[in-house]
Order: C-alpha cells, then sequence, then structure tokens
C-alpha cells in the first residue's frame, strides 16, 4: 500500500474534510505545491484555488479554497482555508456571473476602491471557474 | 365578597409573570440549540488553527515574532466577554469574579490592567467597579460576526505591538453542558507553547513560502487570535442561552410554588370568613328565638 499521511481541510465555518490521503495539491502564494507523505514541515499562504487531494485508495477529489493557509507536519496536513467548500458544490453560472460583474467593474475603473475589490473578485471567480472545469476534465 | 381581594391579585400578577418566565425559557432553549451549533461549526477552525499557532511556538525559528516573546511584564491586558443582556443567573457574575481574582493576582505585584470588554454587561459592571477599559464593543446580537469583534481585539494588538501591553488573556465561559458554564481565564498572547514533548526536544523549523516569514506569521497569528476571541463569543452565547433556560426554568417552578401556597392561604381566609358568617347568623337566629 502506497505510503499515507493525514490531512484536514476546515472551514471558518466547518470541516470539510478529514482522512488518510496520498497527495495533496494546492496553490500556494509562490506556486503550485505537491505534498507528498514525507514533506518537511513547511507554511504557506494559499491563494484562491482548486485543493487537489488523492485518498488512499487512489480516488482523487477537489475542493475549492478562497484563501488561507497551508501547514505540513510530518503526520499531517492542515489546510485553514477562509471558506472551503466541496468543488461539486461550487456553482458554475454564479461564478461565471460573477467573473462577468467583475469585469464590467474593472473596466469602468469607476474609482480606486472598488478597483481592488473588483480584481479580488475576479480572482476568486476564475479560480472557482477553474475548479469546476478542472472537475469535468475528470469525469471525462 | 370581599375577602382575600389583595391575595388574588398577587396570585394573578405572579401567574402573569409566570407565563412571561416560561416564554423566555422556551425561547433560550431553541436559541441554545442554534448557539450551540454555531460554536460546533467553528470548532474544528479554532482547534486546527491553535495546533499551527502552538507548533509555530514550538519550532526552532531564526525569526523570533513578537507574539512568541516573553517580555518581562509591565502591564497585562485582559479581554473580557460577557453576554449583552441580563437574566442568565450567575453567568456574568462568575466571569468577572475569575477575572478579577486574576486581576488582583498581578496589581499585587505592581502590574497594572488594561480592559478590552465584549458586551454590555461587562460594560456596565466595570464602570461601576472601575478599571482601565481601552476598548469595548457591544450589541452583537444571536449571530456575531468576525468584524464586528476586530475593532475591540485590533486595539489590544496594536497595544501589544507597542509594547505597551506585555501579555494578553483571554476571559471567557466554556460550555460544558447545560447545567454547567465555567469561567474561564485563558492566555492567548504570547503564545504559550504547547506540552508536546517530543516536538520540543526534535530540532526542527518551517519552510517559508514566501520567505518572509515575519510577514506570514503576523498574518496567520493575528488570524489565530481573531478565531480564539470569536470562538470565546459565541460560546459565550450559547452558555448565555444555557444559563437562561435554566434561570427561567428555576423562576416559572418557583412562580408554581408561590401560586400554591397563595392559593392556600386564600382559600384558607375564603372558608374562615364563610365560617364565621355562618355562626353570626346562628347565633343571632338563636338570640331572636
Amino acid at each position: 500500500m502506497a505510503m499515507t499521511v493525514h490531512c484536514d481541510i476546515v472551514s471558518a465555518e466547518e470541516e470539510i474534510f478529514s482522512g488518510l490521503v496520498e497527495v495533496v495539491s494546492a496553490t500556494g502564494t509562490s506556486g503550485e505545491l505537491g505534498i507528498y507523505p514525507g514533506h518537511s514541515p513547511l507554511l504557506t499562504k494559499l491563494v484562491p484555488g482548486p485543493v487537489r487531494i488523492t485518498l488512499a485508495g487512489g480516488e482523487q477529489q477537489i475542493f475549492y479554497a478562497s484563501g488561507g493557509f497551508l501547514e505540513v507536519q510530518s503526520r499531517t496536513v492542515s489546510i485553514l482555508a477562509d471558506t472551503a467548500v466541496r468543488a461539486d458544490d461550487v456553482d458554475e453560472a454564479a461564478a461565471l456571473e460573477a467573473q462577468k460583474l467583475a469585469e464590467q467593474e474593472l473596466a469602468q475603473k469607476s474609482s480606486d476602491v472598488n478597483y481592488t475589490k473588483a480584481a479580488a473578485q475576479l480572482a476568486e471567480a476564475a479560480a472557482q471557474l477553474r475548479t469546476v472545469q478542472e472537475i469535468r476534465k475528470k469525469m471525462r | 365578597m370581599a375577602v382575600g381581594k389583595e391575595i388574588r391579585t398577587k396570585i394573578s400578577s405572579i401567574g402573569s409573570t409566570q407565563k412571561i418566565t416560561s416564554a423566555m425559557e422556551m425561547v433560550a432553549a431553541s436559541k441554545m440549540r442554534k448557539a450551540q451549533d454555531r460554536m460546533q461549526a467553528g470548532k474544528p477552525y479554532a482547534q486546527h488553527i491553535r495546533s499551527v499557532a502552538s507548533h509555530i511556538a514550538l519550532s526552532n525559528s531564526e525569526v523570533q515574532h513578537a507574539y512568541m516573546e516573553q517580555r518581562e511584564i509591565k502591564r497585562v491586558g485582559y479581554i473580557i466577554v460577557s453576554s449583552d443582556r441580563g437574566l442568565c443567573g450567575g453567568l456574568n457574575i462568575n466571569t468577572f469574579k475569575a477575572a478579577i481574582r486574576s486581576m488582583k493576582e498581578w496589581s499585587d505585584q505592581g502590574v497594572e490592567v488594561d480592559l478590552a470588554l465584549i458586551g454590555g454587561k461587562a460594560q456596565g459592571f466595570f464602570n461601576s467597579v472601575g478599571g482601565n477599559v481601552i476598548a469595548s464593543t457591544r450589541d452583537l446580537g444571536d449571530a456575531p460576526h468576525i468584524e464586528d469583534l476586530i475593532g475591540a481585539v485590533k486595539t489590544m494588538l496594536d497595544a501589544y505591538d507597542e509594547q505597551r501591553l506585555d501579555r494578553i488573556y483571554l476571559v471567557s465561559n466554556k460550555f460544558v453542558n447545560t447545567m454547567t458554564q465555567q469561567p474561564e481565564v485563558e492566555q492567548i498572547l504570547p503564545l504559550p507553547p504547547a506540552e508536546d514533548e517530543a516536538m520540543q526536544k526534535a530540532h526542527w523549523d518551517y519552510i517559508y513560502e514566501p520567505d518572509d516569514a515575519n510577514e506570514l506569521l503576523t498574518e496567520l497569528l493575528g488570524r489565530f487570535i481573531e478565531s480564539q476571541v470569536y470562538q470565546a463569543v459565541v460560546e459565550n452565547l450559547a452558555c448565555e442561552q444555557a444559563a437562561r433556560m435554566i434561570a427561567m426554568k428555576n423562576a416559572t417552578e418557583n412562580a408554581g410554588d408561590l401560586i400554591e401556597e397563595l392559593q392556600l392561604i386564600y382559600n384558607k381566609a375564603r372558608q374562615a370568613a364563610i365560617t364565621q358568617e355562618l355562626s353570626e347568623i346562628v347565633s343571632g337566629a338563636a338570640a331572636v328565638s
């Protein structure tokens, strides 16, 4: 049997996932990370995006995290997400809508405060869409 | 019949009080369930971020973050969580007692104490007792938001950053079960190290990404403190509803006992009046014949 590591994904509202996994991959501020069992201790900030885990049996699961922190210890991996959802629950239509809205706001550039906010919203919506598309690919 | 008019009014007024207390009991019971759910939902995050924070405190890091360094103590801060409304038994008073006991230990050593108060009851109490209040917030409602707390927490953290405070405690109630709520004084800054011996012995450090560990830690530990305070507020809310439910249950029962007693007295008085009237009639009739 392949080596496994315990992984916990929690958001401020609830526990999303807890169990043994073979690989965790997520997007940190300095790029994509793939964590295998036995990784050295690591602490990083996450950017909005999909979090993929491969379960002990080889089955893949995808989650969406809107930023947060990732901690790796010798025996555990913890993801402290600001908000996280199972990717199946990400609403593609709503994400597309949000992306469009954010793009419009960006194009108008009405005021600087709105600009940064819209940019953040756009990044989040794009990340959600990426997550949804990834699931599509997997299902094909 | 004019007998026992006062007793009858008393009984009916206790009766309406009883109706109110029993309604409040039921409201508190349903709110408690919701508050408990909210408390349970936030628990995993609070626990995980706590364990991450204690790992950080144990790591043999090159960066010494201000939140971990033990300073000489000249001034301590207390964040005291209370309810906004009363009628919840001894809940708030027990919290304040625990806080004052701990504050006294410091003031005996000549250390000054600053307070940040959450909840209307704490404001009322420390206004009359006295104390150096540097921040306060109230009227959080049944579903408190982190944003409502950030102001008070930030004031304390800023004071800590500027070395005006050397230690920060959090005082709130722990929800043991519906009948028991335990006030607790917890140190949140500097981070208390975890008691994991294996980890203490091992010499290790995190790989930080991005490399600027200080910035990352400030953000993470700031989040940690906010989450701890938020969790304490949510838990205190569950405690408040549970305490209110019990207090109102007792009040309803006491009102029932009181009504029963008064009813007995009233019946006795009425019977005595009837007996007296009868004997008056009989003796009057005897005198005539």
